[in-house]
């Protein structure tokens, strides 16, 4: 009996009961998580094809040419290209205006007005709507309103500052190309304008975490407005300020919607609005004809190293300064 | 114990099956993302094309009359269906350069005439050689030889042509009356243009004299037909280098500078491109631009509701008031390189029907047109010659209803058609921004802006070579 019995209760350390149990456990887990994997296989999907694909042949087609249907290779043809262009440094430096005036501008106001509306007693709620509310228009439409605002001849703007006896502009059609040129600072204008709402509330939120403590113990020492600002809010906001920042400064290089809507086509006059999204976007599709997705591509990888290269560094100093 | 697996088992099912859900969704996503246009030609013989530009719902007669056609086609030839793709405009540079790279074109494509080498660069135009003669096209030899040219490379075809244009300046009659201008007498001339401007903006209530295109590559475009008409040239006949930079160039640009910054005869409001100056001539506000003919009765009467009695057309303005040429050009149908000989036979068959017969189709039946208050009588597109051209002038007069003394002037300057110059669309682009410093920039200086052009499209060229 207890033979038999040893003999149908089979011995755990045996190889092949091992692996059966092990393949059931496995079996038992992929069952458990099949929906996960269903719902990561969806994401991964979504980020191979519309990512990390498009990444990855940007890059290849970089290095291609095609002429009468047929592809090849090109080695650095097209990065010299794209070099030798005089509109590409145009387009760097207009790109690095647009960052820096959006900085000043897109980046200080929506703080400002965070702090403002934090203080309010009254209509919080109203104003952060009415803050919001462009942000819910889709950026075609606003950049469209904004450029009947622009228009020199029927133009809104214009037709204040002529009520008011003050001197009209051609606000996107300036043709200066000096530094910060008007057609610049009519383009950051309305891309303020638009996105301000989101950062807006996002400064608001990380206002309203700041314990209410911290500034009582200010005022019983004395500290003005400037001074609570300086010595509580911003270093207590400093992580989403800092965060912001660099999203801001991403979002910014790769401004585009923006001048092509304004200036209809995206160049301005003299090339004063020309982004290098924008140069992207002629290479490859605006001049049919002559149009090349490989030097378009050589630019889009130029500016997706600038960037990353950028946005690891900022990331690698701020980590650094967080566990100082 | 039981219910516990129950449980464990129920929402985990459910997940289960909304993961499935998910990766199924996807996949279908997918496939249908990864499916072709809608056309097909089957064993038995039975052909679908896509065809693009046919008029949208927004041209309600013409889209009338494309259904209309649709049905008789289809009824005569019940082995072969079309399927519409309705647009307007018919091609846009920066989606029909993707499309073309995407490889996902119609069975049969409209293209401007410029577009030819992009569409053979990309490798997707069929040789439709073999389809094309006599028989199946009998119109062939009657094709104006330039328009057959447009759509030839060496021997091979690869479309037909449907329709070709010079281009010369409509003018706004009733302003031109109102300032005290004489509407049979347009301006032929630089100058002449400028005097008229300057009087006709003397009107006021926000009318100008003269528009110009800046943006969208349309003011290269122009730039090109008025540089043809000043007897200059925008490429060398060897296409290596530019050749606009000249006194002519200057001399219109000058021109156009002037008229914005002096006579203050052009509006401040720049960066135009196609489209924006029609509706002014429409609302009656613009005295005068540069089109070709089609402008008028394919846009601004019934589009943007302009009433054809108000406008005529003279020749395009000039040093000496006869123009040396004018840049000519136009537009045809190509074949998807993926269709079958059925779908290309198909195709021949339709741009036969609708686009090539005198009497037929949305821009040839004069007599459905003038029915349905279309204005009929213009004098272009010329696009036959013998006894095709025969045929369709004497339809065309027997339905005319516009007044042909509005446009004598035009027709008489008999403009030489010049082509467009090689790589037309990158060198049209090259100078929007001329044209734009030019007519946004007080103190433009014109010599170096053509002379900053030049270096480029001869890179252009340089590149393209």
């Amino acid at each position: 009996m207890v033979a038999v019995a040893r003999k149908a209760d089979p011995d755990p350390t045996t190889p092949h009961l091992a692996r059966s149990r092990a393949a059931a456990s496995l079996g038992r887990k992929a069952r458990r998580n099949v929906s996960a994997h269903g719902f990561l296989i969806g994401a991964v999907l979504c980020f191979f094809f519309f990512s990390w694909y498009p990444m990855c042949r940007e890059v290849i087609m970089s290095f291609q040419k095609t002429q009468l249907g047929v592809t090849s290779w090109a080695g650095w043809a097209n990065y010299i290209r794209i070099f030798h262009d005089p509109t590409f440094w145009v387009a760097w430096r207009n790109t690095l205006e647009f960052t820096v005036l959006a900085l000043i501008v897109g980046y200080a106001v929506p703080f400002f007005v965070a702090i403002l509306l934090n203080e309010l007693r009254h209509a919080q709620g109203y104003l952060r709507c009415l803050v919001y509310l462009p942000v819910m228009l889709p950026p075609t439409s606003a950049l469209l309103l904004f450029a009947y605002f622009y228009d020199p001849s029927y133009g809104l703007f214009n037709d204040i500052l002529h009520t008011l006896h003050l001197p009209t502009s051609q606000w996107v059609q300036s043709p200066g190309t000096a530094i910060p040129s008007m057609a610049m600072i009519s383009v950051v204008i309305a891309a303020t304008w638009m996105n301000m709402g989101g950062a807006t509330l996002i400064y608001l939120a990380a206002l309203q975490n700041i314990p209410g403590e911290l500034y009582e113990a200010a005022e019983l020492d004395g500290a003005g407005l400037v001074k609570k600002i300086r010595h509580i809010t911003i270093p207590q906001t400093r992580l989403i300020l800092s965060m912001l920042l660099m999203l801001q400064i991403v979002a910014t290089m790769q401004m585009f919607v923006e001048a092509f809507i304004l200036t209809n086509g995206g160049a301005g006059v003299n090339d004063n609005t020309l982004s290098v999204v924008n140069l992207i976007y002629t290479y490859a599709f605006a001049m049919s004809g002559a149009s090349n997705y490989a030097s378009a591509s050589a630019l889009g990888v130029v500016l997706m190293l600038v960037l990353a290269t950028f946005s690891g560094t900022y990331l690698w100093l701020t980590r650094d300064r967080d566990h100082g | 114990m039981f219910r516990r697996l129950h449980r464990r088992a129920g929402p985990s099912n459910h997940r289960m099956m909304a993961g499935i859900t998910v990766v199924a969704a996807l996949g279908l996503g997918a496939a249908a993302c990864g499916s072709s246009p809608a056309a097909s030609s089957s064993a038995s013989g039975h052909a679908t094309i896509s065809v693009d530009c046919a008029p949208p719902a927004s041209s309600a007669q013409q889209y009338k009359e494309w259904n209309e056609d649709v049905a008789t086609f289809e009824k005569e030839n019940p082995s072969i269906t079309i399927d519409s793709i309705y647009e307007n405009p018919c091609e846009v540079p920066a989606s029909f350069t993707a499309m073309l790279d995407a490889g996902t074109e119609p069975n049969v494509f409209y293209t401007y005439f410029t577009d030819k080498d992009q569409v053979l660069d990309a490798g997707q135009a069929a040789d439709i050689t073999p389809y094309v003669n006599s028989t199946t096209v009998p119109m062939l030899n009657d094709i104006v030889p330039s328009a057959m040219a447009a759509v030839t490379a060496g021997k091979t075809i690869y479309g037909l042509p449907t329709s070709n244009y010079t281009q010369g300046l409509i003018i706004n009659r009733t302003l031109f009356t109102e300032a005290g201008l004489n509407p049979n007498d347009p301006p032929t001339t630089w100058a002449a243009v400028e005097t008229d401007a300057a009087a006709i903006t003397k009107l006021g209530h926000g009318i100008y004299g003269y528009g110009d295109y800046s943006a969208g590559n349309n003011g290269g475009w122009h730039f090109s037909s008025e540089i043809d008409a000043m007897g200059g040239h925008m490429i060398n006949p060897a296409g290596t280098a530019a050749t606009f930079d000249t006194n002519q160039g200057a001399a219109i640009l000058q021109a156009l500078h002037t008229m914005r910054f002096v006579d203050h005869s052009m509006s401040p409001t720049q960066q135009l491109e196609w489209g924006t100056l029609q509706k002014q001539m429409a609302a009656g506000k613009l005295g005068m631009y540069i089109a070709a003919p089609d402008d008028i009765y394919n846009v601004i009467v019934p589009q943007d509701g302009g009433n054809i009695n108000d406008y005529g057309m003279g020749p395009l303005p000039s040093a000496t008031g006869t123009p040396a040429g004018s840049l000519s050009g136009g537009n045809d149908y190509m074949f998807a390189k993926r269709d079958t000989p059925a779908q290309i036979e198909a195709g021949i068959k339709w741009l036969v029907f609708e686009s090539l017969t005198p009497g037929q189709g949305v821009y040839f039946n004069f007599a459905r047109q003038k029915a349905d208050g279309f204005p009929v009588g213009f004098p272009e597109p010329q696009l036959f010659t013998g006894s095709t051209e025969a045929q369709y002038d004497k339809l065309l007069d027997a339905s005319a209803t516009i007044n042909p003394s509005y446009y004598s002037t035009f027709a008489n300057s008999r403009e030489t058609p010049m082509g467009e110059p090689v790589d037309a669309q990158a060198v049209y682009k090259t100078l929007d921004p001329v044209m734009l410093s030019v007519l946004t920039n007080p103190n433009a200086n014109i010599s170096q802006l053509l002379a900053t052009a030049s270096s480029q499209v001869n890179q252009i060229l340089a590149n393209s070579g």
